[in-house]
């Protein structure tokens, strides 16, 4: 008995190493060889849109592949990491002048706000079920996307001035010290971009960490047989409305650090963080397998890095992605083809050969 | 412009969104998926009677029974491709592959007509109706009223009194036993995504002439209003996706009339989350139990 | 005092009286039968007491405390578990992780611990394994510990069902058709493992069952439902031969 919890452990523990260390090997690979200069500037401005991509799909698949709820909604929670991140980091920028501690800083609350809003989305929605759910929180996206971009706040001595949906009239604003935080549609400006591909890999791996830890334990269990069966699961004494709210907040805190580490890379457009964009990362999940959490992170890397580096070919890059998109669905249930891919794993033929020679 | 104004332009954009909702919700009742590359259907449809007339120089009646025509044809063979393989997969499959035939048709678009908004010369010939000073209605929005109208009692019939209608309605009830009575579910499946597209054909047609410009994206935002306006009223429910549509479409436009421009999709989005809050399967939705 | 006292329960399905006045008590460490011909509101009954429905009238009470209207989550907790007439596992999780689930209540650590994988952790998770593996040696399902529960046979799945149920350290256990599908030399073994769980773990069992050889063979006690009402109860030899009960099943 001993024995076998050992093992059982040894196995996921095995797992979770190699998925870890597959993410170092990559990161690491991939910044040498651009160092080198055999990879081109191109694919150095990827690595860390891949790390918060990966973020993305691996607290995404959290949701859907282990809890089992369908969310279009993820690139909302994202905005509000991205949002809230990015404002502090403007108004702490005199007062911590490091940047080592700033933005740490700025990632966490980025998160906790994004959290905080998958709490609070969470509970008028514990009702809902399958597509009646998926809809809700696409709705909550498209909503947080609009409510952002009808937020205006200038700095100046006098203090903070903010407007929701008009914007402010300047006439009331000192102009020596003003400073425009957010600007309506015109978003975020002067968030200092502290992006680097080390604290990129660095989130990826604390992300990969927590969530395949929690799915490896007694919440993971919770939230795994609320998927499979959510009547029995609360037959056997499992609290849904706590282990959902858990998933949701979790799955929304990692959404909002990731989107607090695009807003330190690159420029704030609120109208990328729509539903399109949630359903990008929906598409990571799927191919990469529902609840496989190294799925996410290959299916990310791979999905991501294919259309921007086919860019040459312009035009057809997004068809082909499309066609490539329903063909992988259509084959993936395809029991023909499941079969002649069964056939032709690594671990068959190694058993094969294994076989002859015992014969 | 007057109250009485803004209710009428908001009933006939209302009324395409149902024409629209009208297809989703079909699909959703027979095949139980989310048919995302519904809206794109609309913008098929709209390129199809540009170039109608743009190109072949057809007359408008011409062009529009092209578009209907082809529509119809590109639904069928969307389902027959993409979706009859998928029929057993699990539903997030089937969501996955309607993404991305949504992408496929905005990209073709794309490659084809470029990405520049075209002008689309509007279809209905009818003049204004001047009622009195403040109050005047477009021939569009008169002519949308009249057509979508004239559908919604054809389709309550079809589906009601006709013996496809019914064999309709006895897949999505339930698909093994409609099988078990004789009913060719496959047959059925068909019909249903052909009436689903020609009636996004026509929505498309009535709304780039409402609003006089296309491109590869003009399905999108109102397929997800439509889609919206589907649950709103109940997926899988006719009359729900009417009336979804229609209160939809009013609640938009008085709230870009009278809160903000900017804030009436989010406050349409908003609508939509609080009735589903208090009535989980929305206004016309059939109550589930679920079975132990 | 009786282990379960159930008193005037009535639920209605708009205006369908789906359950009328059913009133029984099951002492501890009884065997107890509920029979009654196809749709006479037997799993009914159960969602009732499990808190899957909430009743329209009447009481329940489990050692001296009032359960009905409570959750199913709160019910499970103060001492009920059941099984389902057509077997419900957690079919993408392995065998024993569905008995690990069933173990939630009684072994916990927060997770935050599991997470971090504090020293509670590893107390506990092993604490889990040993409890989980016994209870799986008892039902000799040991050996599969590690497969995917839908990739049992059949038989093996309502064994499994038992475990998870038994998992959850009930007073009351209800067993919904245990027998169903199984061949005579199986339904043996069953009244076997049955009366061997009263008596190992010492508690009640509650059972919905057709076949009358298991039902007179372990049931002490057997109440008859009947068009949602109840027809009798009492000892089971003597019901059994209740010319009513008879005429229930058999018609005219």
């Amino acid at each position: 008995m001993r024995k076998l919890f050992l093992k059982s452990i040894k196995s996921s523990t095995r797992n979770k190493f190699s998925t870890y260390i597959m993410v170092i090997a990559f990161f690491s690979i991939a910044a040498i060889l651009v160092e080198a200069g055999i990879l081109g500037s191109l694919f150095k401005g990827l690595l860390v849109p891949m790390c918060y991509y990966i973020i993305l799909a691996v607290s995404l698949n959290l949701t859907v592949g282990i809890l089992g709820e369908l969310s279009l909604g993820h690139a909302g929670f994202m905005c509000v990491g991205a949002y809230v991140g990015g404002v502090f980091s403007i108004l702490t920028k005199d007062i911590i002048t490091s940047a080592l501690i700033r933005f740490p800083l700025a990632l966490v609350v980025g998160g906790l706000a994004a959290g905080l809003f998958g709490i609070l989305i969470g509970i008028p929605i514990l009702r809902l079920k399958g597509d009646y759910l998926a809809i809700v929180t696409l709705a909550f996206g498209e909503i947080i996307k609009k409510l952002v971009q009808n937020i205006y706040i200038i700095k100046d001595v006098t203090g903070f001035h903010f407007s929701f949906a008009t914007s402010i009239d300047t006439s009331t604003i000192d102009s020596e010290s003003k400073q425009v935080i957010l600007n309506g549609p015109m978003s975020i400006s002067g968030i200092p971009k502290n992006a680097n591909i080390v604290i990129g890999v660095i989130l990826v791996l604390i992300t990969l960490f927590v969530i395949m830890n929690l799915v490896d334990s007694r919440s993971g269990r919770a939230f795994m047989a609320i998927r499979d069966n959510r009547i029995v699961a609360e037959g056997i004494g499992i609290n849904i409305t706590k282990y959902k709210l858990i998933v949701f907040s979790f799955s929304a805190f990692f959404a909002g650090v990731a989107g607090s580490l695009f807003a330190h890379f690159s420029t704030v457009d609120p109208t990328k963080f729509d539903y399109n964009l949630s359903i990008l990362i929906l598409v990571f999940v799927v191919l990469g397998g529902i609840g496989n959490i190294r799925g996410s992170v290959i299916a990310a890397v791979i999905l991501y890095a294919l259309p921007e580096l086919l860019r040459s070919f312009q035009n057809y890059r997004m068809l082909i992605y499309a066609i490539v998109l329903i063909v992988m669905m259509i084959l993936n249930n395809n029991e023909k083809f499941l079969r002649f891919k069964e056939r032709f794993t690594f671990k068959r033929l190694f058993a094969k050969k294994h076989a002859k020679e015992d014969a | 412009m007057s109250f009485l104004n803004y209710l009428i332009s908001g009933l006939s954009l209302g009324s395409i969104y149902a024409l629209i909702a009208l297809g989703y919700t079909m699909v959703y009742g027979i095949a139980k998926m989310l048919n995302f590359a519904h809206g794109d259907i609309i913008m098929v449809g709209g390129f199809t009677v540009f170039t109608a007339i743009s190109s072949f120089q057809f007359s408008p009646a011409i062009s529009i029974i092209t578009g209907i025509i082809v529509c119809t044809v590109l639904g069928v063979v969307i389902e027959k491709v993409a979706y009859k393989p998928l029929r057993n997969a699990s539903s997030l499959s089937v969501l996955i592959t309607a993404i991305g035939v949504s992408y496929l048709l905005q990209n073709l678009a794309l490659l084809i007509f470029g990405s520049s908004s075209q002008n689309f010369s509007s279809v209905v010939t009818m003049k204004p109706w001047q009622i009195n000073k403040q109050l005047v209605i477009s021939g569009e929005t008169i002519v949308t009223i009249i057509v979508t109208t004239a559908i919604m009692i054809a389709l309550t019939l079809f589906v009601n009194k006709s013996k496809p209608g019914k064999a309709m309605l006895a897949v999505s009830e339930d698909k093994g036993a409609a099988q078990l009575m004789g009913i060719n579910v496959n047959k059925t499946i068909s019909v249903t995504f052909a009436i689903g597209s020609a009636l996004a054909a026509v929505a498309g047609i009535l709304l780039c002439s409402l609003y006089p410009q296309i491109n590869a994206y003009t399905g999108q935002m109102p397929g997800i209003k439509a889609f919206i306006a589907a649950v709103l009223g109940g997926i899988g429910s006719i009359p729900g996706a009417m009336i979804g549509g229609i209160l939809l479409g009013i609640i938009e436009n008085l709230s870009k009339a009278y809160i903000s421009t900017q804030l009436a999709d989010a406050i349409s989005f908003a609508v939509l989350i609080i009735v589903l809050i208090i009535k989980p399967t929305g206004i016309l939705g059939k109550k589930i139990t679920e079975k132990v | 005092m009786a282990l379960l006292e159930i008193k005037d329960l009535c639920i209605s399905f708009g205006g369908l009286q789906a359950v009328q006045n059913f009133s029984i008590s099951i002492e501890q460490n009884q065997l107890y039968g509920l029979i009654g011909p196809n749709g006479a509101g037997k799993t009914t009954v159960f969602n009732l007491l499990t808190g899957v429905y909430k009743p329209t009238s009447g009481s329940i009470t489990l050692d001296g405390q009032g359960i009905s209207g409570k959750s199913p989550m709160e019910i499970n907790k103060s001492g009920i578990a059941r099984t389902y007439q057509n077997i419900r596992l957690f079919s993408n999780m392995s065998v024993l992780d569905n008995v690990k689930v069933g173990l939630h209540n009684q072994i916990k650590y927060s997770a935050f611990s599991g997470i971090f994988r504090l020293p509670s952790y590893w107390k506990q998770e092993k604490l889990m394994n040993e409890r989980a593996l016994k209870l799986l040696k008892v039902f000799d399902l040991e050996h599969q510990s590690k497969n995917l529960s839908c990739n049992l046979p059949y038989g093996k799945q309502r064994k499994l069902e038992i475990v998870r149920a038994l998992a959850t350290n009930p007073k009351l256990l209800l067993l919904d058709e245990p027998a169903a599908g199984m061949n005579p030399n199986e339904t043996a073994e069953l009244m076997n493992t049955i009366k061997f769980i009263r008596d190992e773990f010492n508690i009640a069992i509650l059972l919905i069952e057709h076949d009358m050889r298991l039902v007179s063979g372990i049931c002490e006690q057997v109440a008859v439902l009947n068009f949602g009402s109840e027809l009798t109860h009492g000892n089971t030899n003597e019901v059994l031969k209740d010319p009513r009960v008879i005429t229930a099943y058999l018609g005219e």
